[in-house]
């Protein structure tokens, strides 16, 4: 069913903080690797040791500069999966339904029985979240680890997103976005957490939160430096002072 | 956006296909058309014949071509579901008017009632298939009511082109129609000129900085892609073709569509004697022209996703 | 690791692993295709055609074995020295070491001289440990964290966690480099310095502290020998030397007295500053007071450093502030009573809560051990070693230099069939500890402890194929190499390495190294050019121990190490090396491998030895789960169950130091007696940070051909020049006027991409997906004076070589510097990729503008392009210019260059997938 739930439970989602991401792509290999086995797999790769190899991939690292307006410059490290909207457009244009968004925890999928592979939803997706695998002719997309989260067979603390457990830096997290108590949206409200292209008015989920201001601080550009101690006393005056003591 | 054969072949030659059907069932319906049965084998053939192959060419294109009839399923949310419906709703009326039409040699009465419904559905089909891009908000270039307009008047327009080319073919060149033609090209090419200024003077309201979220921080430009070849999504939606090609392809374009086609139907109704060369060389020159538009369509149409990666 | 179906279903980090915590990076998540790669070697192979041709046949181990047996015992039985054994990445330094003395040769080391010695020695020599794998930052409570020249490194998943930890609890971090990629780009602060002069911006931040009386002085009269004396008699033999009792400590200058007294005197008051005469007539001065004359030299002011540095001057008096204030008016108090060496009690521990990191980026430098000093030294004037918030040591260490073994190698310590009397590797305290002959050269093959590299504590292995080409300083029979990629990325200017394997000597027709075995588990670049290729395996498939023998996983915490264990089968005729090298040892009779009755100590290989070995009473591979009963850790007896209980416990054993040993471990004596009983120290002396070096001293004064051992002609200014007991900065050695005057002065660097292991990542289908090619970044300044944009070419030249690359402007970059990512290049045909793949074609190596040797000095001799004091190979100091293509012909060839000639592959090589669906759940792959 490809129209829209008029609301879910949960809403379930990721964090992605940019202020301690280094860019590692842990978290698109370990996606990768959970999810070539699991409910999309196999993630293909096409001519894998070639010229131009290209694979099926979930999670992306992107690597950007930022020149401020005083010049500094500052390099952003950008992943990016699907952000499971609200108003999803991949799930109101698929014209089989095989695009659909789950009501209970607002997971986006595709059932891959049902897709025809027009490839419409990876044009609607304006975060590229969608992506074609040739080989086996359907759409494939972040599921949110919906085998993992879910999954009886691990221990609690490993039913969590791939790219939220094997991430080094705690960049990422997961948890319900539609509960304004749960510690995940709290944690957003207080770093200003932010939406992907707001105009596209997809009602993103996950959620951004922007790197602390760093060198932008006034007070780091203004001269201040260490006072000269007390050239009383000659050559290392101050250190008999020290050692009277 | 990639501009994938399948697709252009797809949208121009059931457009043409499309645009033969509403002006017979309209034409039809006016008395304007002859019952002869050879006419009307040659333009449902034609028309049919046009539609049937670029629906079987995006089938075809399909990752699951056997499942394509689930795509009847979505109509209530899928401007795609809703076009594959209107395309098959759209064979009754024309068939049954092409049988009355070919093995009785009957057009009127209900079948002019008929052919209307046919003209009727043809256009919400033609209309259904250009929502698929205009709704798509993630290709801002598309996201315009220009498109079904644009897409409608061309289909209309090559329709024309072609029943022209049968008509003088069978010695039933009317000039009324001739006119039309004239009519729908002036309006076509407005609006296709519209199109063309409103991507190049539009103001991008998805930009790198609306992208990552971090715009007001300063100018954000790329370090590295992801990958370091190209994937997915730079393949299907990450072509863009460069401003100086794409305006020599504009001026082929009006030429081969709109201006071409002028002069010759011009003269055709001038001088009727050598109408029958270059009514069907009209036809030629749109065909090219209406490829090469619908190439671009594609090719100038920036995807946002494409703010991502590197120009 | 998860399987399924006798397949890898999936590997994530283990959530009670002490090191990564649950995480798992790039690399590791990527291991099934690591695992699965149709670069795998499946059978041992004989080269029957020329080196470089690809002509192998496969052989079965025996006739491999046997082969490799008679070559060896036909060297140990005559000149032992004819075997150069080295090995690159890998973690087994304990067993090769070990096995390598066995044998008898001084000719061995792993990969450190060319990696980051600098750091070691630098670290060791000053304060007992390093940074790197033997120290870390104090991630949960420092407020102040400076980062000098790191990019994705050791150790990696720490870092990570780490660094977040500290910006979420607001700490400051500046991150100190001349790229702003990984770590550095979430600094607070970056700093983008020019490379090679962090020495420099460290001591004008010493000059700043000292100016302002920031300095922790009780610190350093507790754990310091900057209250020393310190013997002023230019000219003599006694010159620079510490003042000593008659047996032996040190003097200092007591002011209460008035008079010298041993620095253990309790109640002893020593004076900082001054000249005093001892009763004997010598003059002396305390350290401190050299020291501080020094750095409050003027030349060391911010204003007279910032232009050299890159760095503005009141960024560098801020910093400067910025340690000051977070060191001394923002301490933090643990209320944990400890007791020093002395006896003291002490009731709390007192933390100057600044830490600092260092690796690469500092170390690949000329002038690399100089600066790594400099750091520590900074480190030590705040009070910041091993306190609350401070760098935190990691058990083993710290082990005091002087306790740790000298080199051997020594001429007369090499003899036929009789293993070496101590360790290859060590730390000299003197020129009396060269490994030389009579005449002062070298007894090395890679010339490590000679007065070329006298403190090259961990070898020069990228000295060994270009010293064993020109016989200096002697040939040798048999080069044996591990997991070292020498004929590619490894090595300084790749072609003449290629050159040097494959040239023959015109009489014989026999190449001039003769004889070479490789081991390895993929298709290298290096493959080709080895007569005997031993294949390994991968590293699901076998045991490995990462041993507190070698570099442990321990952390500030506790001691620990960690084992892997084979999970699966290997598919193919493979062996793990160092079951291979046990084998191997066996059949050569070496004494540590077979029993009085000459039959196989270890007859179950590396599993065996690793429960079995014991390398001195009671301490073996393992610290954990020893003693019959498997209760006893650090030493006991070895236990024949040891392994599974390692492998009950999650591959690692773990024992937190006590709370009362935590902090201050070099002087601390419930950490001392700690460590002694669980093996790591001999006693309990504890570790005096050397602000001061004396062996430095002693070096610099044979260079003045002063004391019994001096250095030939040859190396005498160069030995006066570099050495000095406190750290020094001077121009790169790569900068010779030359160089400017021919236009080379951007500075060439690389970093190690955090999704690939040095030239591993190609072979693996989806690493190589994310850096498949690499480009040139450059600052947008140089861009601008070039006119060139993205994407185009340019020539690289330096006074070695010239290559042609692509582009990538880069705003956070140092202005004079370019830089790319590190071993992507490949060489076509390697790794079992498609020849025209993009590493071969696109991607390229720095390698080539690179020499592995300076030009020859005015006395003619060539020394290797590397630190004059521990040969760590100055990989960092190249120095290139830049030109872009005009020339539109050029363009149309679209390859880097230089390209090499397509490697063929050995036979019955896997055949390349064109798709892989690699999915455990169904049958096809």
């Amino acid at each position: 069913m490809t129209s829209l739930p008029k609301n879910t439970e949960r809403k379930l989602g990721l964090v992605i903080d940019l202020d301690v991401c280094v860019g590692c792509h842990a978290c698109s290999v370990n996606c990768k690797e959970w999810n070539t086995s699991g409910y999309h797999g196999p993630l293909t790769d096409t001519n894998p040791y070639g010229e131009e190899p290209s694979g099926v991939w979930f999670n992306r690292v992107h690597s950007y500069e930022i020149e401020h307006t005083n010049g500094h410059a500052q390099t952003i490290y950008f992943p990016k999966s699907c952000l499971h909207c609200e108003d999803a457009p991949c799930v109101t244009v698929c014209p089989t339904g095989a695009s659909y968004k789950r009501s209970e925890d607002g997971i986006v999928l595709v059932d891959e029985d049902l897709c025809i592979g027009c490839k419409l939803c990876s044009w609607a997706c304006p975060y590229g979240a969608r992506e074609y695998d040739s080989h086996e002719g359907v759409m494939k997309k972040c599921t949110l680890c919906i085998d993992k989260i879910y999954n009886k067979n691990l221990p609690e603390e490993s039913r969590q997103p791939a790219c939220v457990s094997t991430c080094p830096a705690n960049a990422r997290h997961f948890g319900d976005l539609g509960d304004p108590e749960s510690e995940l949206s709290k944690k957003v409200r207080e770093r200003g957490g932010f939406d992907l292209m707001p105009e596209q008015k997809t009602q993103p989920i996950n959620k951004y939160l922007p790197p602390r201001t760093r060198q932008m601080k006034p007070e780091l550009i203004q001269k201040t430096e260490l006072e000269d101690a007390s050239p009383e006393g000659g050559f290392l005056g101050w250190i008999d002072k020290i050692l009277e003591d | 956006m990639h501009p994938a054969y399948s697709v252009i072949f797809f949208t121009t030659a059931s457009g043409v296909g499309y645009g033969m059907l509403i002006l017979i069932g309209i034409l039809n319906a006016l008395g304007y058309l002859s019952n002869d049965v050879t006419y009307g084998i040659i333009i449902f053939l034609l028309s049919l014949g046009l539609i049937t192959c670029g629906l079987l060419a995006s089938t075809f294109h399909l990752g699951h071509p056997e499942r394509a009839w689930r795509a009847l399923k979505e109509w209530r949310s899928s401007w795609l579901s809703r076009e594959g419906v209107m395309a098959l709703l759209t064979y009754i009326p024309a068939c049954l008017l092409a049988i009355n039409w070919i093995i009785f040699g009957q057009t009127n009465g209900v079948n002019a009632a008929t052919g209307l419904i046919s003209s009727f559905c043809s256009i919400l089909t033609v209309y259904c298939t250009a929502m698929i891009y205009a709704s798509l908000r993630a290709i801002p270039a598309w996201n315009t009511p220009i498109v079904p307009t644009n897409f409608l008047l061309l289909s209309l327009t090559t329709g024309c082109f072609y029943l022209n080319a049968v008509d003088v073919f069978f010695g039933q060149s009317s000039l009324e129609l001739l006119v039309i033609n004239l009519i729908f090209i002036s309006s076509a090419a407005f609006v296709k000129i519209k199109y063309w200024n409103l991507i190049d003077n539009g103001k991008d309201h998805t930009t790198i900085g609306t992208a990552t979220g971090l715009g007001a921080l300063g100018k954000i430009s790329v370090l590295e892609n992801p990958h370091s070849s190209k994937n997915y999504l730079q393949r299907e939606m990450g072509f863009k073709i460069a401003r100086k090609h794409s305006r020599k392809l504009r001026k082929i374009t009006i030429f081969f569509l709109f201006i071409l086609p002028i002069l010759l139907i011009a003269i055709s109704i001038g001088v009727q004697r050598i109408a029958y060369i270059l009514l069907i060389t009209t036809a030629i020159s749109g065909s090219v022209g209406i490829i090469i538009e619908r190439w671009l369509f594609f090719a100038e149409a920036k995807h946002v996703v494409a703010n991502y990666y590197n120009s | 690791m998860h399987l399924l179906n006798g397949k890898i279903r999936y590997i994530e980090g283990n959530p009670d692993h002490p090191v990564n915590k649950g995480v798992l990076c790039a690399k590791g998540s990527a291991g099934i295709m690591q695992h699965y790669s149709p670069a795998r070697l499946s059978k041992p192979l004989r080269r029957v055609g020329e080196r470089g041709s690809g002509e192998f046949e496969e052989i079965e181990w025996d006739e491999a074995l046997n082969i490799a047996t008679s070559w060896l015992s036909e060297i140990r039985a005559n000149d032992p020295k004819r075997l150069a054994f080295f090995t690159g990445r890998d973690q087994s330094q304990a067993l090769t070491s070990w096995w390598a003395q066995q044998f008898g040769t001084p000719n061995y080391a792993a990969h450190g001289g060319f990696c980051s010695v600098n750091m070691a020695t630098g670290g060791i020599y000053t304060f007992g440990s390093a940074f790197w794998e033997f120290s870390e930052p104090d991630w949960d409570k420092t407020k102040y964290f400076i980062m000098f020249g790191v990019a994705e490194d050791h150790d990696s998943n720490p870092i990570k966690i780490g660094l977040s930890k500290l910006k979420t609890r607001g700490a400051k971090y500046v991150s100190v480099n001349p790229v702003q990629t990984g770590y550095s780009a979430i600094a607070d602060e970056w700093i983008s310095i020019t490379p090679g002069t962090d020495g420099l911006f460290v001591m004008s931040l010493i000059h700043e502290l000292l100016r302002a009386g920031k300095v922790d002085v009780d610190y350093l009269i507790r754990y310091t020998n900057a209250p020393y004396l310190v013997i002023d008699n230019p000219g003599e033999a006694d010159d620079g030397l510490f003042a000593r009792t008659e047996n032996g400590e040190e003097l200092c200058w007591d002011s209460r007295t008035d008079k010298e007294l041993s620095h253990k005197t309790p109640g002893l008051k020593p004076a900082m500053k001054g000249a005093y005469t001892l009763e004997n007539g010598k003059k002396v001065r305390p350290v401190f007071q050299i020291l501080a004359k020094r750095y409050l030299d003027q030349s060391f002011s911010p204003r007279n450093v910032a232009r050299k540095i890159g760095v503005e001057v009141n960024v560098i008096s801020r910093i400067a502030k910025e340690i000051a204030t977070v060191a001394f008016q923002e301490e933090i108090i643990i209320n944990e009573p400890w007791v020093d060496w002395r006896g003291e009690k002490h009731t709390q521990m007192i933390g100057r809560p600044v830490a600092m990191h260092a690796m690469r980026g500092i170390s690949a430098h000329s002038n690399g051990f100089h600066t790594c000093r400099a750091i520590h030294l900074l480190q030590i004037l705040i009070g910041s070693i091993d306190c609350p918030g401070g760098l935190r040591y990691k058990a083993p260490y710290p082990k005091g230099f002087n306790s740790l073994p000298k080199p051997t190698g020594r001429p007369n310590q090499v003899n036929p069939n009789t293993p070496l009397p101590g360790p290859h590797l060590g730390f000299v305290q003197g020129p009396e500890d060269l490994l030389v002959d009579e005449e002062g050269n070298p007894a090395r093959i890679d010339k490590a402890f000679s007065w070329d590299a006298p403190m090259a504590a961990h070898g020069m292995m990228h000295s060994v194929i270009t010293n064993a080409f020109r016989g200096d300083p002697y040939k040798i029979d048999v080069l044996f190499m591990y997991m070292a990629n020498m004929s590619w990325n490894s090595s300084m200017n790749t072609a003449e390495t290629i050159e040097m394997l494959t040239t023959k000597n015109q009489d014989t027709g026999e190449y001039v190294i003769p004889k070479i075995i490789y081991s390895d588990a993929f298709f290298s670049e290096t493959v080709p050019y080895a007569d005997l290729i031993f294949p390994d395996t991968t590293y699901f498939e076998r045991w490995d121990c990462i041993s507190t023998l070698d570099r442990p996983i321990s952390d500030a915490e506790g001691v620990a190490d960690a084992i892997r264990h084979p999970v699966i089968e290997p598919d193919r005729d493979v062996r793990p090396f160092q079951d291979v090298l046990i084998d191997l040892g066996g059949r050569l009779k070496l004494p540590g491998l077979i029993n009085e009755d000459e039959s196989v100590k270890y007859p179950d290989g590396y599993r065996d030895y690793i429960i079995n070995h014991e390398r001195t009473p009671g301490v073996g591979s393992l610290a954990g789960f020893r003693g019959m009963d498997g209760l006893e850790k650090g030493k006991g007896a070895p236990n024949p169950n040891q392994l599974e209980s390692y492998i009950k416990n999650g591959c690692f054993w773990y024992d937190k130091i006590p709370d009362n040993a935590a902090y201050f471990r070099h002087a601390n004596k419930n950490y001392l007696e700690y460590a002694c009983n669980m093996g790591f120290i001999k006693d309990t002396t504890p570790v005096i940070f050397n602000v001061y070096s004396e062996p430095q001293q002693k070096f610099k004064l044979a260079g003045q051909g002063l004391g019994e051992h001096i250095p030939p002609k040859t190396h005498m200014d160069r030995i006066k020049k570099y050495f000095d007991p406190l750290p020094i900065w001077y121009e790169t050695l790569e900068q010779e006027p030359e160089n400017k005057e021919n236009g080379f002065i951007i500075h060439a660097i690389t970093q190690r991409p955090a999704a690939m292991y040095h030239s591993w990542g190609s072979q693996n289908a989806w690493l190589r997906q994310i850096h498949g090619s690499n480009r040139l970044f450059i600052p947008k300044l140089l861009a601008n004076q070039l006119s060139v944009n993205d994407g185009d070419w340019v020539y690289v030249s330096s006074r070695k070589g010239k290559i042609k690359v692509r582009v990538k402007i880069m705003l956070g970059l140092n202005n004079k510097t370019v830089w790319t990512w590190n071993a992507i290049g490949k060489r076509s045909g390697s790794w079992n990729l498609q020849s025209n793949a993009e590493e071969a074609s696109e991607g390229f190596l720095l390698n080539h503008l690179i020499d592995d040797s300076l030009p020859r000095n005015k006395h003619n001799y060539s020394f290797s392009n590397s630190d004059p004091i521990t040969g760590q190979a100055a990989w960092f100091d190249v120095r290139v210019k830049i030109e872009k293509i005009t020339n539109t012909q050029e363009d149309t060839l679209s390859v880097s260059e230089p390209n090499f000639d397509k490697l063929i592959l050995p036979p019955k090589m896997p055949v390349r997938p064109n798709i892989i669906g690699y999915n455990v759940n169904t049958e096809t792959e």
